[in-house]
């Protein structure tokens, strides 16, 4: 028992240790190559570790001088930012509402089925309709329109991760505070929504993940600075016209920044709002 | 903790929010211009800097796309009237004529114009005798050689044929001097559409005929059947197949290949020794032809500004259009992309340091062969690039693939 | 409080979510359906009416054929991986060994990696000419010389579904290792001394746990194989010769590069079918599998 034992511990750490390099080696190799003079990244055997860093591409992509390359990419920046988060406001202003009234009445549940199911819907299938609308409303190439359109995906989910979270908040409450004369909107603020807070972050956490990633709608209703997101940037720099592989790699680094942060410190929050809800089927 | 957290979050959204631009008072325009390859985007945001230096009541905006998404942009943002000017290929006025996405600047054409720029690159942006901008880029592909490599094979000359050119990195391979001595951009792309042309035309081949592909035998079979064949060899790096015009630069700069087929921007930064490691080294020639039927090859390549028909500013898009291709702005700019005004070749501030280049360029810009004009060029293309890498992957036969790629053609 | 009177409230709260999703999903996804029976232009002309001609063209396409074929190729591939590696590394984690809680935290990195940047992460790392694959694999001695990934139809699924594998196999792992440590320990202890194998423990004692959480894993991941775009449009854009060409690439370049947005939206609905009857048929086999676990 003993012997099989420590062979068992060992085969663990080796799994662990091949875990943790298949899960690290591009992360830093992505890194590695941010700050890789541009000569090691084209050399024949390839130069895995600089002699000096070289942080000049992140000093590069991060000026805003006037009409730039930094500018272009600060633009995309901060239009992520901005699409991502009216996007997120915008999602929960109509996901709290909706998820406490199916959470508190089932009867209505199957349109919140009906919401979700949507999730199966490919992009592909509401791009031209959506180009089409938003040509027309002059909303093309715009932020708000943008972040319009990410609440195809993700009002739906919000509203499902609210759902699960007013689930666990006991009516007994809410129903005591109404015994003590408070009407709805008190007790849901006063009462339900503190009580919900933590959901609500997830949601909003979750809401902005998705919308930084997204690509799709990006690529095809923006076109220049005043919409143009983060991930279209990238696209279009690693398209094979750029010759120096360190500068995609560094924007690619401060892309994955946010996200990997936010993923980092709030994981226990981002992991109870994948399983929560998620067996109900 | 979460409470902070989406506090912050917050903060964060409405500080993006306050940075939205504000209306500008001034003239603002958008142009759509591609990264890389002809002029660098250093190049272009300083000549735009001249022309709002000049015009202080215009901002002009810079876009930068990859080439491979020049097209959708430009077609995309129609619906938003995104952009004022937007580069365009040689490929593309049909196109963009029958759909209505240029205006026709034919009247804005001056008598000075007609006649100080080639007649070859007024084919730019000519359309059923319209034209829908001015040229910008006059462009071909020529054959970049290693002088140190060739040198050393004990080759005197470039080659003068295709068929040459098999047989110097024949004998560049064999001397164990390089494993794969060509190296061409064969990626499904438009790329590898301009390296077939350019062969189609060496071979005397024809695209179209009476409106119907006719590419599947003769000169475009031939030019396939080369390119299959040097793949095969093992005297083209078989990379090449998933190369765009900056992957090529890179091998040849790195002294990874003998011979290269590419625009002009490469031969000056191919030559900078900051760049490249093969400065100083750099041949150019007009690519060879085919014994019997042509002297050089050399295919229009060129690209042209023009003016949407969404924009709100046409006159000022024009005066940015008439400053960006005018003859001091591409004179001032020669080292990378080739000025369309004849005189210009004469002029020694141009030619100076790149003799070679311009000794080029005087037969191939004289030689250029087109992709053929078409409203449907999107999915002639398409199609074509599907073929190419059939064939070179043993997919299907040249002769097969070409007929599939003309049957799917849509024409 | 009476029923009428909570169910009119709940609808009245649900407008606001109801009037948003008819706007941005169901009026497009009407005019989608509307759009496919004509050969509308993307800009200019609004097209006639040609009945089921677009669905016709399409279906008999070899291009649709072929492209159903890599997709699905795809999306059962790196699907069926994820899974099994998510697993594995769930059960690793579900270890007691030093270490492990900064090794969970690290799992999800590659999961908060943008979509597209993971692409073009790829991408560098399998460049044939410079890229760090043929490196490592030529200086520790397991090629002779480097080769192509991406420019091989053979290689560029796989270097494709590696990918994508790599992004999304963490998603797996902390959903099956959050149900992996609701296994009350009382379970796996009376199992131990029945005397079951490893093997059978898995079976019979751990996997009715997990099983639920992951059939949802499943579910999701499937349908976003079938809808994949970003991943493959920043790696190859389809090629070599349109072997990693996918669906909704299809799609776009049917609807946008080549402006037929009439057949482009047959061919976006004929994809919305086969992913809504895949879901259907999933979420049969998650109620029976949710029924037989519990």
């Amino acid at each position: 028992m003993g012997r099989s034992n420590l062979a068992f511990t060992v085969f663990v750490y080796a799994c662990a240790l091949l875990l943790t390099v298949v899960i690290l080696a591009p992360v830093v190799w992505l890194f590695v190559m941010s700050i890789s003079p541009a000569a090691d990244l084209s050399a024949k055997p390839l130069h895995w570790w600089p002699q000096q860093a070289d942080f000049s591409r992140y000093k590069l992509l991060l000026s805003t001088l006037e009409n730039s390359a930094g500018a272009a990419f600060t633009a995309a920046l901060r239009n992520s930012i901005v699409v991502a988060g009216m996007a997120t406001l915008a999602a929960l202003a109509v996901a709290i509402p909706a998820g406490w009234a199916v959470s508190r009445t089932p009867s209505v549940g199957w349109s919140l089925s009906m919401v979700i199911a949507t999730y199966m819907l490919p992009p592909v299938a509401l791009a031209v309709p959506l180009y089409m609308g938003l040509a027309h409303l002059g909303m093309l190439n715009s932020v708000f329109g943008l972040a319009l359109v990410y609440l195809t995906i993700l009002a739906p989910f919000t509203t499902w991760l609210m759902k699960s979270g007013f689930d666990t908040i006991p009516r007994e409450i809410e129903a005591a505070a109404m015994m003590d004369g408070a009407n709805l909107f008190q007790t849901l603020r006063r009462i339900t929504l503190p009580l919900a807070m933590p959901v609500v972050a997830t949601s909003a956490l979750f809401a902005f993940l998705l919308a930084w990633d997204e690509f799709f709608y990006a690529l095809l209703f923006t076109s220049d600075q005043r919409a143009k997101t983060l991930t279209v940037t990238i696209a279009d720099l690693a398209g094979g016209r750029i010759a120096d592989y360190g500068l995609i790699a560094t924007a690619g680094v401060l892309a994955a920044l946010p996200p990997v942060f936010i993923g980092l410190v709030m994981q226990r929050a981002l992991i109870s709002g994948l399983t929560s809800g998620g067996v109900k089927g | 903790m979460l409470k902070s957290i989406s506090r912050t979050l917050l903060g964060v959204v409405f500080a993006g929010g306050f940075m939205v631009p504000h209306a500008f008072a001034e003239t603002s325009l958008n142009a759509l211009f591609m990264a890389q390859a002809a002029y660098s985007e250093d190049d272009v945001r300083a000549m735009t800097e001249a022309f709002t230096k000049a015009n202080p009541g215009i901002k002009v905006n810079l876009e930068f796309v990859p080439y491979e998404g020049l097209h959708d942009k430009t077609v995309l943002a129609q619906g938003s009237g995104g952009y004022d000017v937007v580069l365009f290929d040689v490929i593309w006025p049909a196109e963009y004529a029958t759909n209505n996405i240029l205006v026709d600047i034919s009247s804005r054409i001056t008598d000075e114009m007609k006649k100080g720029v080639l007649p070859g690159a007024w084919t730019t942006v000519q359309y059923d005798g319209k034209s829908y901008g001015m040229p910008w880029i006059l462009d071909t592909k020529y054959l970049f050689y290693n002088k140190e490599i060739l040198e050393k094979a004990g080759i005197t000359a470039p080659p003068k044929t295709w068929d040459e050119l098999a047989e110097q990195a024949k004998i560049v391979k064999d001397k164990g001097l390089l494993a794969t001595p060509i190296v061409w951009s064969w990626a499904q792309a438009e790329a590898a559409i301009c390296d077939y042309t350019t062969l189609v035309s060496a071979y005397g081949g024809e695209f179209l005929k009476d409106g119907k592909p006719a590419f599947q035998s003769g000169g475009g079979l031939d030019a396939l059947n080369y390119m299959v064949t040097s793949y095969k060899s093992g005297l083209t790096n078989p990379n090449s197949k998933e190369f765009l015009e900056e992957d090529v630069r890179k091998v040849f700069q790195n002294g990874e290949a003998a011979f290269a087929l590419n625009w002009t921007y490469m031969y000056n930064l191919a030559n900078d020794p900051k760049e490249s490691k093969v400065a100083g080294k750099v041949g150019i020639v007009p690519a060879p032809g085919v014994a019997g039927k042509s002297e050089i090859s050399a295919m229009n390549g060129s690209m042209g500004l023009g003016v949407t028909t969404t924009s709100k500013h046409p006159d000022e898009a024009w005066k940015f259009v008439v400053h960006m291709t005018s003859q001091a702005t591409q004179n001032e700019y020669a080292k990378l992309s080739l000025p369309i005004w004849a005189s210009s070749y004469e002029d020694a501030a141009v030619t100076k340091g790149q003799e070679d280049l311009i000794a080029a360029a005087k037969l191939g810009l004289a030689a250029m062969y087109p992709r053929p004009t078409t409203p449907k060029y999107q999915e002639l293309s398409t199609a074509l690039q599907q073929a190419i890498q059939e064939a070179l992957l043993d997919q299907a036969s040249p002769e097969d693939a070409l007929k599939t790629a003309a049957e799917n053609s849509g024409l | 409080m009476s029923g009428p009177f909570m169910t009119t409230r709940a609808w009245l709260l649900m407008l606001p979510l109801l009037a948003v999703m008819v706007a941005v999903i169901g009026w497009p996804l009407v005019s989608t359906v509307g759009l496919s029976f004509t050969d509308a232009k993307l800009v200019g002309t609004s097209g006639s009416f040609v009945g089921f001609d677009n669905y016709a063209k399409m279906l008999s396409s070899s291009n649709f054929q072929r492209t159903l074929y890599t997709t699905a190729w795809f999306a059962i591939v790196s699907v069926t991986a994820e899974m099994i590696i998510g697993v594995l590394a769930a059960l690793l984690l579900n270890q007691e060994f030093h270490g492990r809680f900064v090794l969970r935290a690290l799992m999800i990195l590659p999961w908060a990696l943008p979509t597209v940047v993971n692409a073009t992460l790829w991408r560098l790392i399998y460049n044939p000419e410079y890229g760090a694959l043929n490196a490592a694999l030529t200086q520790i001695g397991v090629l002779d010389s480097y080769r192509s990934w991406l420019g091989e139809p053979a290689t560029a699924m796989t270097a494709l579904i590696v990918a994508d594998t790599w992004k999304n196999f963490p998603l797996v792992t902390l959903i099956a290792l959050a149900a992996l440590q609701a296994v009350p320990r009382d379970i796996k202890a009376a199992a131990l001394v029945d005397g079951a194998g490893p093997f059978a423990r898995f079976r019979f004692v751990t996997l009715p746990f997990i099983v639920g959480p992951l059939m949802v894993a499943l579910v999701l991941r499937t349908i976003e194989a079938f809808k994949v775009f970003d991943i493959i449009w920043v790696m190859t854009r389809g090629g070599p010769a349109n072997s990693t060409r996918t669906l909704s690439i299809l799609v776009y370049q049917e609807a946008f590069s080549f402006q037929r947005a009439g057949s482009g939206a047959s061919l976006a609905l004929i994809v919305t079918l086969l992913v809504s009857v895949l879901a259907a048929s999933y979420a049969v086999l998650v109620r029976k599998t949710a029924g037989s676990a519990r």
